[in-house]
């Protein structure tokens, strides 16, 4: 019984006040402090160390992040392409690489962090608190993927179902609270990093430069149209300034 | 055509005189806050030499500006496909140890120091960390070469001269060197612009000033390496980069910005050109040879009654026409042909020019009696019996041009992408205005020998006069003609300067505390 409250807070309660938290935290920290909408980067105060840290921790999360995703929208498709065994040791062996790749890369980073004075004095509370808990997230999946190597089709059965259940406000939690702790935790961690987005540094993410791939290169604003036909009588439709 | 006006400067450089007074008159009123210590938007460099960040003209280690590929140009260590790719760790960008770690000293340490039997010392300590450090570099650190040849000999334009030339310029007690200020240039095709992921960084159409959106800049960082003329900074506080502004809150007020107000030689002067920016893209994709006069050639005669009507049908207001036609650097780039891009073959187009120097291109050190000359001095008077002579003599009309001590290759690398003759021109004009002063003051030159020089560089005694009125007897506003932006037409730009105040090029509106958040 007191498992099931367990259960029922962090597989239904946690993941929706997650989400929640994630998406007013976000477009209001968008609305309001927009200069602060960015990952503050250090490679200015130093470039080397950061090299060995930054490329295999963002090349690995963007693969296995794409990897769950795919999971997510494609359970069939994962099931299908689990069905041979050589395919599974396949999709296994990559998730385990890259993910080893984020831990190398985020351990670095940590090292980095605590051993430059320089990146010291632009560390705040935050980047040390989201670097460990993407640290102990990055632990779990790589335990997950060598323990229960067939943990992909458990995703596919299992994950996807569920994850889908809460996106249809229809939370199903039975086949999670089946599941091993340590795969409990590794869904606990993410809704917990869900959460704490709008609060860290990861936020970056939400504006990567995509428009810049069609965007002309050279931009010209401005201010004031000069071949515009403006009439006296028309109302005046611009926005109140915020600042005076 | 599609006419628009451009803000453009034109700096004097054999009036500069090294004062770093426009250096301190820009930090006093835009860099002095954290993160922005270590920032010259404008800042005075000693040539030859290694310059601000170290070697910020060798493309070969920051990849900035564009390079030409076929017949197309594309920015050579950003763009869409690099820029991307390398948008975790940029490769090619400086980093803070490449300008110098700002730093402070303890100086309370002085006061507060118990009694003891040597001097207390104030110890320096960085800015950054706040903790002691042993200063490396500083500002302005090879001003005036810093006493030893490293600065010069690790001068990237030093890499088309031979061995023997070199060794010229760098003999000991003969070594020469000028002033190079720099500051954004605005450029046309602006490398930063075009590199910024994020979509930050714009040129503004009325004035072509180039601005960074501190709200929308994610510290991306791609502007640092892709601006060739390392003018884009990284502020590591703040996560946003910024850059020099043309002062543009003056400028619109229509007032000369602090580096061009301050300025004590009076080498600065800012007007409006206008240009056809239907040309830019063609004009940065030619070949290099042809880069300084093509650019030249895009910059309109602002009394073509052609070029007039075509500006007003493009919105450009009359007030901005006028201006162009006072316009001291339409004078100089164009109707006088005096002045010169820095490094074109960057092809940005860049729209800051410089009239290159003559003195130390001019005189040499010779070896002389001087034996005499110093008995006739007082006792009084100091006097090295050096047998040294600062030779400013010229033996015929452009004999000196050919056997300066600065050899032209070395200042065609600087402003013409390697063409001799370009800087040659130039000079001889500069050459052939002091002739007709001569004539006209000392009187020791004849009227037809200055006519045949004024001929030969081919000026008219009438530009010789504007050239010798405008580089020495000219007023404030003869220097700095300033078109005030139409405010009572612009409403928006009224009711939005609150709000953008803080948001375009500098600073910031929230409190920098938590910022990292």
């Amino acid at each position: 019984m007191k498992l099931n409250a367990l259960n029922n807070f962090f597989f239904i309660a946690f993941p929706y006040m997650a989400l929640i938290v994630f998406l007013i935290g976000t477009i209001y920290r968008y609305k309001t402090t927009g200069f602060k909408f960015s990952s503050l980067s250090s490679q200015f105060l130093e470039s080397r160390g950061l090299f060995w840290g930054v490329i295999p921790f963002h090349f690995g999360l963007i693969v296995v992040f794409l990897g769950h995703l795919l999971a997510f929208c494609f359970p069939k498709g994962q099931l299908l392409w689990n069905s041979l065994p050589i395919r599974l040791i396949i999709l296994e062996v990559t998730a385990f690489t890259f993910g080893i790749n984020i831990f190398i890369g985020l351990a670095a980073l940590i090292v980095r962090r605590f051993t430059n004075p320089r990146i010291r004095a632009v560390t705040n509370i935050m980047d040390t608190v989201i670097e460990f808990l993407l640290l102990a997230q990055v632990i779990l999946g790589c335990w997950i993927a060598l323990g229960y190597r067939w943990g992909s089709s458990w995703f596919a059965a299992d994950m996807s179902p569920y994850l889908w259940s809460i996106i249809k406000l229809n939370p199903k939690v039975e086949a999670m609270s089946a599941m091993p702790w340590i795969i409990k935790l590794h869904v606990i961690g993410a809704f917990l990093i869900i959460l704490l987005i709008p609060f860290t540094r990861l936020i970056h993410f939400l504006v990567a430069p995509i428009p810049y791939i069609w965007r002309p290169y050279q931009q010209v604003m401005w201010y004031w149209n000069r071949k515009k036909i403006r009439f006296a009588d028309a109302q005046w439709v611009h926005h109140k300034p915020r600042n005076n | 055509m599609d006419i628009r006006a451009q803000t453009s400067m034109v700096f004097y450089l054999d009036k500069c005189i090294g004062c770093h007074t426009c250096s301190i008159a820009c930090k006093n009123i835009w860099t002095d806050r954290k993160g922005a210590e270590y920032m010259w938007w404008n800042n005075v460099e000693t040539k030859p030499g290694t310059g601000y960040p170290t070697k910020w003209e060798d493309q070969e280690i920051y990849k900035g500006g564009w390079e030409k590929k076929g017949e197309r140009i594309q920015l050579k260590g950003a763009g869409k496909r690099k820029g991307l790719v390398n948008i975790f760790h940029n490769p090619n960008m400086p980093v803070i140890d490449d300008y110098y770690e700002p730093f402070t000293y303890r100086y309370l340490d002085l006061i507060e120091s118990p009694s003891m039997d040597d001097q207390p010392t104030a110890r320096p300590v960085s800015l950054i960390t706040g903790k002691p450090i042993d200063i490396k570099m500083g500002p302005n650190w090879d001003d005036d070469l810093s006493g030893t040849p490293d600065f010069a000999r690790n001068d990237p334009n030093l890499k088309g001269l031979s061995a023997a030339e070199q060794e010229a310029m760098f003999h000991l007690e003969k070594m020469a060197f000028y002033y190079l200020p720099r500051i954004c240039n605005h450029c046309l095709n602006p490398a930063c612009v075009a590199a910024c992921p994020s979509g930050a960084i714009y040129k503004r159409g009325e004035d072509g000033i180039v601005l960074i959106n501190q709200d929308v800049c994610r510290a991306w960082r791609m502007c640092v390496t892709a601006c060739p003329y390392k003018k884009s900074y990284y502020n590591w506080h703040t996560g946003k980069s910024e850059k020099c502004i043309l002062c543009y809150p003056r400028i619109e007020a229509g007032f000369a910005p602090a580096c061009m107000h301050s300025c004590v030689g009076r080498i600065r002067y800012l007007g409006v050109i206008l240009y056809d920016a239907s040309q830019i893209k063609s004009i940065a994709s030619v070949d290099e040879k042809e880069l300084v006069d093509r650019q030249l050639q895009m910059l309109l005669d602002p009394f073509d009654s052609q070029v007039i009507k075509e500006a007003q049908s493009n919105g450009i207001a009359d007030s901005t026409i006028k201006a162009a036609q006072n316009s001291p650097t339409y004078k100089f780039a164009k109707a006088w042909g005096l002045a010169l891009p820095l490094h074109p073959e960057f092809r940005t187009v860049p729209m800051l020019f410089y009239v290159p120097p003559l003195l130390p291109v001019m005189a040499s050190l010779k070896e002389a009696k001087q034996t005499q000359q110093g008995q006739k001095l007082h006792d009084a008077a100091k006097f090295w019996d050096d047998n040294w002579l600062y030779d400013t003599s010229t033996k015929e009309l452009w004999g000196t041009l050919d056997e300066a001590r600065f050899p032209l290759k070395y200042l065609a690398s600087l402003f013409s992408a390697g063409d001799e003759e370009q800087v040659k021109v130039r000079l001889k004009k500069l050459m052939a205005v002091r002739m007709y002063r001569r004539w006209k003051t000392v009187g020791d030159v004849t009227e037809e020998k200055s006519n045949e020089v004024l001929k030969d560089a081919g000026l008219t005694q009438a530009m010789a006069e504007g050239i010798y009125y405008l580089t020495t007897l000219a007023k404030f506003d003869d220097r700095f003609v300033v078109p005030a932006s139409h405010r009572e037409q612009a409403l928006e730009m009224l009711e939005f300067t609150g709000d953008k105040k803080g948001a375009t090029g500098f600073g910031f509106k929230e409190a920098t505390a938590q910022r990292g958040l």
